[in-house]
């Protein structure tokens, strides 16, 4: 592996597996992510599309193979003989520092306002003032459209507020990576759109993010890559015409076929009601 | 008999020495406890594997032996160990030794009960473990675990009376040793029941306002202040 191809890709992904005891949930998986390419993970649940995202945080271990961010070894060491060795907190911290988390439970803290949600690392960990800290607090919740939010608790907002505010939390320690476990699966149906439209918005000014989600619709906007997972490996990977108009894989059809039977109801309605 | 309560008037500074003498082995001896039940907890849940079992062994000792015996070794064993200790900071830390491995586990429920996902977030976002306990898991849990810990700080208060077996010159030594003297019980146990009353009421009564002010920070009333701006 040469400098110059390693520092193509952002987050490098090589041989990555991960073990839950005996169960394998995720082998020998391949992905390279390059600066400002939006990869959407797909799959059925179980699949290991959440595993894989949360190795790309370390807040799985993963059990084999690599993740580089940024050229940097994720989570290991290389010891003396070139083995992997465990990090540090601290180092796992370091090489952590540019990356960005959203999850599906938002996991906002309930005991701070929305503004200190958002200014907490600024201040703890960017050591940044209390003025300058709130200042860019502001600016990242104005960012999500909700300014207005600042002195209100998290759970004085509805989901997909809370959502947002999670991102203009993730966003203020201006990372170069922002990774997305299922953000709108928690949420009513109706609130889903406000945070795709703030992570449409995040994607159009060059973010480089690598999302979980179920949202077909928004995978086949948004993202430059769409990956297909089942059983821990990757089955499918392109464009998202690619996956989406032209799978080949029989098991990325069935699960097309089942998601376009769920959320396309109306269409064998209409049929219906023309026969009667 | 006539029940005579001069008997404890003419005693007056020497029960009230003894009250004092209570209320600092009582309130050290609380502390202690938190402070050492705070750190095994932290250490239970963070430490190395081998730190946790010693803890673990630590924590079983001290529950399942009387808090008697245990001052009676620290006391008169321990000049044997060379730990000589004179009786008030023997008693002060015996009583924050018992009380830490009940605080501990008063606190390991506080921890677990932060979902985990509250300290992912905070460890994504670069927060040290330290500063993950400080800012969200301890201003959190407090709330859930003061009723728990108020519970415990009383049944210590309760405790100190044992204090009495290894000399400690507190309230319940001065007024039995006056009760031997005078064989006015009756007036003595009144004064014992009433004082240790007091303490466990004004322990009731600042419970109960902290937790009050508690569930405002995390209540459902709009007019909340933020628990960081107090702690910081």
């Amino acid at each position: 592996m040469s400098a110059s191809r390693a520092n193509d890709a952002i987050i490098e992904a090589r041989g990555m597996g991960k073990r839950f005891g005996d169960n394998t949930v995720l082998a020998d998986i391949d992905l390279r992510v390059h600066r400002s390419e939006v990869v959407c993970l797909i799959g059925p649940s179980g699949s290991g599309k959440s595993t894989l995202l949360r190795c790309l945080a370390f807040l799985e271990r993963y059990d084999e193979g690599e993740v580089e961010l940024e050229g940097e070894l994720l989570g290991f060491e290389r010891g003396r003989q070139g083995q992997r060795v465990a990090a540090s907190n601290r180092r796992v911290r370091q090489v952590r520092r540019n990356v960005g988390m959203v999850f599906q439970q938002f996991n906002l803290w309930p005991h701070m306002t929305v503004l200190a949600n958002v200014t907490e690392a600024l201040k703890r960990v960017k050591r940044l003032s209390r003025t300058d800290a709130d200042n860019r607090g502001r600016a990242m919740l104005d960012k999500v459209g909700l300014a207005d939010k600042a002195a209100a608790y998290p759970a004085q907002l509805s989901g997909g507020q809370q959502q947002r505010v999670a991102i203009a939390r993730a966003l203020a320690m201006e990372p170069h990576i922002m990774l997305f476990d299922e953000p709108t699966s928690a949420l009513d149906p109706e609130l889903v759109g406000e945070v795709l439209q703030v992570m449409k918005q995040l994607a159009a000014e060059g973010m480089t993010m690598v999302v979980v989600t179920h949202e077909m619709g928004f995978a086949a906007q948004v993202a430059d890559t769409v990956v297909f997972l089942d059983q821990g490996k990757v089955v499918a990977r392109g464009s998202p015409s690619e996956v989406f108009r032209h799978a080949e894989s029989p098991r990325l059809q069935q699960f097309l076929q089942n998601y376009l039977e769920r959320n396309a109801f109306w269409d064998t309605l209409e049929e219906s009601t023309t026969h009667a | 008999m006539k029940f005579d309560l001069s008997v404890l008037t003419d005693n007056l500074g020497a029960i009230a020495d003894g009250f004092m003498v209570t209320l600092g082995t009582w309130l050290g001896g609380v502390a202690l406890g938190l402070a050492l039940g705070l750190l095994v907890a932290v250490l239970q849940l963070f430490g190395p594997r081998w730190l946790r079992a010693i803890l673990r062994v630590y924590i079983e000792i001290i529950r399942s032996t009387p808090f008697l015996i245990q001052l009676f070794l620290l006391y008169y064993g321990g000049p044997a160990l060379g730990i000589t200790l004179d009786a008030i900071p023997a008693g002060l830390i015996g009583l924050g030794v018992y009380g830490s491995v009940y605080f501990a586990e008063i606190f390991r429920t506080g921890f677990n009960s932060i979902p985990p996902g509250q300290l992912e977030a905070a460890e994504c976002l670069g927060l040290s473990r330290l500063q993950v306990i400080r800012r969200i898991q301890l201003p959190q849990m407090l709330v859930l675990i003061l009723p728990a810990l108020v519970n415990m700080v009383t049944i210590l208060c309760k405790e100190t009376p044992v204090l009495s077996i290894i000399t400690v010159p507190e309230l319940t030594l001065v007024l039995s040793g006056i009760g031997s003297q005078t064989f006015a019980f009756a007036e003595v146990l009144l004064a014992l029941c009433l004082g240790y009353l007091a303490l466990v009421e004004a322990t009731s009564r600042v419970g109960q306002a902290l937790e009050r002010r508690a569930q405002r920070y995390l209540g459902t009333s709009p007019v909340k202040k933020t628990l960081q701006e107090d702690i910081a």
